[in-house]
């Protein structure tokens, strides 16, 4: 794991600092601010840019996904938020902030009565990190497949998550709770004897969701978590998944490839692109009106399963390699109505007022008028969610519905709106 | 290397198919164990039908293990048919391997991974000319590299020139896929099996290679064989989308009749469980579970111990393929005219009662009532 971190980190806005904030908790509440996070492989010349300037919220109980291709930096930025960034991976710059109840120091289950403390996860020392992984923030890494061992059981899996993080809990209390937990996700308790190769593919999987949530957490971050599964146990699965998530509270930061997916599970989506977070915006948003010739072009390349058959013809070119990304947008090569200005400049993710979403393309600056495709109206579903700002990280949960970006991060921390689960 | 001319994309089902597939089966010997015992087999592909017109593209779609590579490598003929015909104009294939060499000239095959399918240590220019010098097509150095130029355009990797020296990892997944096609076309072969060729590549390329396969069909009049477990792309390509299931085809029928209509259960339940943003209100699972063990499939219909819809005849005989709309055949029961009431009785279970209400194909097309006829 690397800590090194370059000196030209941004510096945290005043007003940040660690604060206690009490009060009730409501679902806009923000658990998880990125700001400007940037992450790169490499040192020096030769560094690899692999997320540039991220800036994403997390919500309680929302479903933020993250759409990006390949190599676009989406499990990076997942892996440089927890702090699991391996060697040569380094965290330049940047703030990630975690509000939890409770000072977060505790090895304790989150209550939601206690007054909130806000930790920056990129300051936190290793004694702090340990409390918190597993704890308030699960990870389902990419290869849950394989990311069993073969040579212990599912129980004893299960229970050793208990055993490091639970020390009260006896072995027996232990054996219960591993045997609920497999039950919450649709196993037979009578399997925590089962070694790994005994499970199927989608049971394997559904043990490395129960094990994120031994813990009860605040946050689970999932990477492409039914990717290498069939449709079906991929539905069941998310099925199940969504029905915890409505259960027990938590927020996922939901990693894949497939926008198609996202649009029906996620309530905000934020895609990425060569390690840049292009645009973000409600998943219903996103689908009806999208503002960057990125996403219209990913939106475009997924057939339909209704309707007339058209042509339809994806995005032309390749996705850049990243040691040699082009000069100003990333996306230019490939965009059909790149500009002059696009091939210098790099635009910026920008909120767009009114509306509650971001984007960075200079078609939707003020100077242009960005063509009928990227400037549809909004869904009718989301005009509620134009009134509520980004809110910033000591902001009272009372006052969220309000809140003006914090001074000296306007321009560029614009987060993540909340979106109203549309159709819902 | 500019093939036959657009003309021939009009000719699509009349006359003899390109290929055609008869009972078409492939039994894999298993190993004797507590659980398989001596002359246990795995039945992977199971009395598959199935023709290739030319200049048409059919897709196979099912999950894995449901036998759909396997039925692709049966085409190619890389594996033996356990039993069951092949026929290449009309004329049945034999299974020699003499006539193998022939018979690659006109089916070629392209693989799901261009990341391992490419030999890393040889360029674009050696992967394209080595299959015209097997098959001994291969004329003076110039002509060589006329073909190879050729075959660049016509997989739209232009400028040629820019590609013939380059070695597979200095090429993206899209234009490593464009190669491998590019190798497949190089002999000129009527026909394209194409086992999953773009669930490896990035979103946003897929399309590009899609479009390339829909281009060939229709300039040069190559059947295509696409074999998918996505349904919606299989839609956007196909003409005829055929759903496999535990080695069986359960279903065929023309893309959007298929994709629109369901008939089958099994069809039912792929489109309920694929992503489909324009879905406005949660759906419903048509059935749950998983595949079943091929060493010893289900009696019956395979499908029946995960069907929301089973009879006491699914336990008990395998349906036929039945014809429910033009060109559009359902091996499903419930679409069986001539069922007695005992048969369409409820499936023998220990907890019988709770599946008799809904026995009706919802969202597809309507089957017979329970009764109605006899």
């Amino acid at each position: 794991m690397t800590t090194a971190r370059n000196s030209h980190r941004r510096p945290a806005p005043s007003g940040r600092a660690a604060s206690a904030v009490s009060g009730p908790a409501s679902r806009d509440q923000p658990l998880l601010e990125v700001t400007g996070l940037c992450v790169d492989y490499g040192f020096g010349q030769d560094a690899i840019h692999a997320v540039v300037e991220a800036d994403l919220v997390l919500r309680r109980g929302e479903v933020l996904g993250l759409a990006g291709e390949s190599g676009s930096g989406k499990s990076t930025l997942a892996y440089a938020i927890t702090r699991l960034l391996r060697a040569p991976g380094v965290i330049t710059g940047g703030q990630v902030l975690f509000h939890t109840p409770g000072t977060g120091d505790q090895d304790l289950p989150a209550s939601a009565a206690a007054p909130w403390h806000t930790i920056d996860l990129l300051d936190a020392g290793p004694e702090q990190l340990r409390a918190l992984r597993w704890n308030r923030i699960a990870v389902v890494l990419q290869s849950a497949m394989h990311a069993l061992n073969p040579v212990l059981s599912v129980g004893a899996q299960l229970t050793d998550v208990l055993r490091a993080h639970r020390p009260e809990m006896d072995r027996a209390a232990r054996l219960t709770r591993a045997g609920q937990l497999l039950e919450l996700v649709g196993i037979p308790a009578d399997r925590l004897g089962n070694y790994p190769h005994e499970l199927s593919g989608g049971m394997r999987q559904r043990v490395m969701i129960a094990m994120a949530l031994a813990l009860e957490p605040q946050i689970v971050i999932m990477d492409e978590p039914t990717t290498a599964l069939d449709v079906v146990t991929q539905r069941e699965i998310l099925e199940e998944l969504m029905d915890l998530r409505d259960r027990l509270g938590f927020a996922i930061l939901f990693i894949t490839h497939d926008l198609s997916l996202l649009i029906e599970i996620a309530d905000t989506i934020a895609v990425m692109y060569a390690g840049r977070i292009v645009e973000t915006a409600g998943a219903r948003q996103l689908y009806r009106a999208p503002r960057h010739p990125y996403s219209l072009g990913l939106l475009r390349s997924f057939p339909a399963l209704h309707g007339p058959h058209q042509p339809m013809t994806g995005i032309g070119g390749s996705p850049p390699d990243m040691r040699q990304l082009p000069a100003g947008c990333v996306f230019h090569p490939r965009c059909p109505y790149a500009m002059d200005k696009c091939r210098v400049d790099t635009p910026q993710l920008l909120r767009l007022h009114a509306t509650g979403r971001a984007v960075a393309c200079w078609l939707q600056g003020t100077a242009t008028t960005p063509p009928p495709e990227l400037a549809l109206p909004e869904p009718e579903s989301s005009a509620t969610t134009a009134t509520r700002a980004t809110t910033q990280a000591a902001t009272p949960p009372e006052a969220t519905t309000q809140a003006t970006p914090a001074p000296g991060v306007g321009q560029q921390a614009a987060g993540i709106i909340p979106s109203q689960r549309s159709g819902s | 290397m500019t093939g036959p001319g657009p003309a021939v994309a009009a000719t699509v089902t009349d006359g003899i198919p390109l290929l055609e597939a008869r009972g078409l089966t492939k039994h894999f010997p298993v190993r004797k164990t507590r659980l398989a015992p001596r002359g246990a087999v795995v039945h992977a592909v199971d009395d598959v039908c199935l023709v290739l017109p030319a200049a048409g593209v059919t897709a196979i779609v099912g999950e894995s293990g449901s036998g759909k590579s396997t039925l692709a490598k049966l085409l190619a003929r890389l594996i033996k048919p356990t039993s069951g015909q092949l026929l290449l104009d009309g004329d049945d294939v034999p299974a020699r391997s003499r006539v193998r060499r022939r018979y690659a000239r006109q089916v070629q095959l392209v693989l799901q991974d261009p990341f391992s399918s490419l030999n890393p240590v040889h360029d674009v220019r050696y992967h394209l000319t080595r299959p015209l010098k097997v098959h001994r097509l291969a004329g003076s150095a110039s002509e060589l590299d006329q073909s190879v130029a050729g075959l660049l355009e016509r997989v739209a990797l232009s400028p040629a020139d820019q590609f013939t020296g380059k070695y597979p990892h200095e090429l993206s997944g899209g234009q490593r896929q464009r190669v491998a096609i590019a190798r497949a076309l190089a002999v000129q072969p009527r026909i394209l099996l194409a086992d999953e060729p773009v669930s490896m590549l990035d979103v946003s390329i897929r399309l590009g290679v899609l479009n390339l396969l829909a281009d060939l069909r229709v300039r040069d009049g190559l059947a295509i064989l696409y074999v998918t477990h996505d349904i919606a792309s299989a839609r956007y390509l196909a003409d005829v989308i055929a759903v496999m299931y535990a080695g069986q085809i359960v279903e065929s029928g023309p893309a959007g009749s298929l994709t629109d209509q369901p008939s089958h259960p099994y069809t039912q339940l792929l489109l309920s469980a694929a992503p489909d943003p324009d879905r406005t209100q949660a759906q419903t699972l048509r059935g749950r579970g998983a595949p079943p063990n091929l060493v010893t499939p289900p009696t019956g219909c395979r499908f029946h111990p995960r069907c929301p819809h089973a009879m006491r005849v699914c336990a008990e005989s395998a349906p036929t393929m039945t014809e429910v709309a033009a060109g559009h055949s359902s091996a499903c029961w419930l679409h069986a005219p001539d069922l007695d009431p005992v048969q369409r009785g409820p499936l023998g279970r220990q907890n019988g009662t709770d599946r008799t209400g809904d026995r009706t194909p919802a969202a597809g097309r309507a089957a017979p009532e329970p009764g109605e006829e006899t």
